[in-house]
């Protein structure tokens, strides 16, 4: 199973679309999607099951359960998916489409890019290209377990002026 | 060597989403400290149980408060308030937040009622702090940002990079 989330705050059509296009093209996979707030207007998937939102409980099962995570370049999509040391295929909302208020998720998956397992799509072309190479492996890719906390540096500055 | 510190209070808060996963990592800078979680999703809470079950560690206090974004006024004024109440009951004696609008009201009121702040700023803001991030820069006794470039001092203090959540 593979599993797309674009996060709770805001739709990402251009990314579902292009999901749901992929998986009508390569029947024998199975995505489930967590698209957010779609409304009456939004693009529908039919090619998979989806819900707009899931809790916070399912989202963590469907990550440890997917053997890939396509999402939009946010924070807590990649951080989980590096938690769970799953790859993780990500696109940017861009500001041009009005996907975000910015285009802070550009840099944002150009820093994680370098980062074993997680692979950039530019574009929904750049989206379709990895997604047939990475959900056609046979073989899970092998990706380090990151730790669930961060730098000890940030830790140690945080708690030193908690006890100060 | 990490001293105990059982007599601080600690307010931690960050909306439900990235910020949250974000705030999370840094817990091991309030163990065993009283703690009080603050999100914008109730369903943050069952997480926190399962922690604390598998860790044996005391239930941390959490409270929900209403999801706002910057355009949405009411809500805006909703959330304040009940993080003021909050604050009020709770008089913690540190706020830490990764944002984002409730961070910001909690770290400025906080400050009203005595308690030391620190903001640190999303990793997801590469190209400039966050807009809350800038706002607290007269409130947060430590202002921290994860991304080396972007560290500055200036006359609202100094902003500092320490390292990154991941």
């Amino acid at each position: 199973m593979m599993f797309l989330t674009v996060g709770n705050e805001l739709p990402f059509d251009r990314l579902v679309r292009a999901v749901d296009q992929w998986c009508g093209e390569n029947k024998q996979h199975m995505v489930f999607g967590q698209i957010g707030p779609v409304g009456v207007e939004g693009y529908k998937p039919a090619h998979f099951e989806w819900e707009e939102f899931v809790s916070p409980q399912v989202y963590q099962e469907k990550c440890n359960e997917a053997e890939l995570i396509i999402a939009h370049a946010g924070m807590g999509s990649i951080i989980t998916a590096l938690e769970v040391s799953r790859p993780i295929v990500i696109m940017a909302r861009l500001a041009a489409f009005k996907e975000h208020r910015n285009d802070h998720q550009v840099a944002t998956a150009d820093r994680f890019s370098r980062r074993k397992g997680v692979f950039v799509a530019k574009d929904e072309y750049g989206l379709t290209a990895l997604l047939d190479e990475q959900g056609g492996r046979n073989e899970n890719v092998s990706i380090e377990k990151v730790e669930p906390y961060a730098e000890e540096r940030l830790i140690q500055t945080i708690r030193d002026f908690i006890v100060s | 060597m990490m001293e105990p510190v059982k007599q601080k209070c600690v307010l931690a808060i960050a909306s439900s989403g990235g910020h949250w996963v974000e705030l999370r990592r840094l817990r091991p800078a309030w163990k065993d400290c009283q703690l009080i979680y603050v999100s914008t999703s109730k369903s943050r809470e069952q997480e926190l149980i399962e922690e604390a079950e598998k860790e044996e560690n005391p239930l941390p206090i959490f409270h929900a408060v209403v999801e706002a974004s910057r355009w949405e006024k009411f809500k805006l004024l909703r959330q304040l308030f009940q993080i003021t109440v909050i604050l009020l009951k709770t008089r913690p004696d540190v706020i830490v937040s990764t944002g984002a609008a409730g961070g910001f009201f909690a770290l400025k009121i906080g400050k009203y009622f005595g308690a030391r702040t620190v903001w640190v700023d999303s990793i997801a803001n590469a190209e400039e702090l966050s807009l809350s991030g800038q706002k607290v820069a007269d409130c947060a006794d430590l202002w921290l940002t994860q991304w080396e470039h972007l560290a500055k001092s200036n006359r609202q203090g100094t902003l500092r990079y320490e390292g990154t959540v991941v």
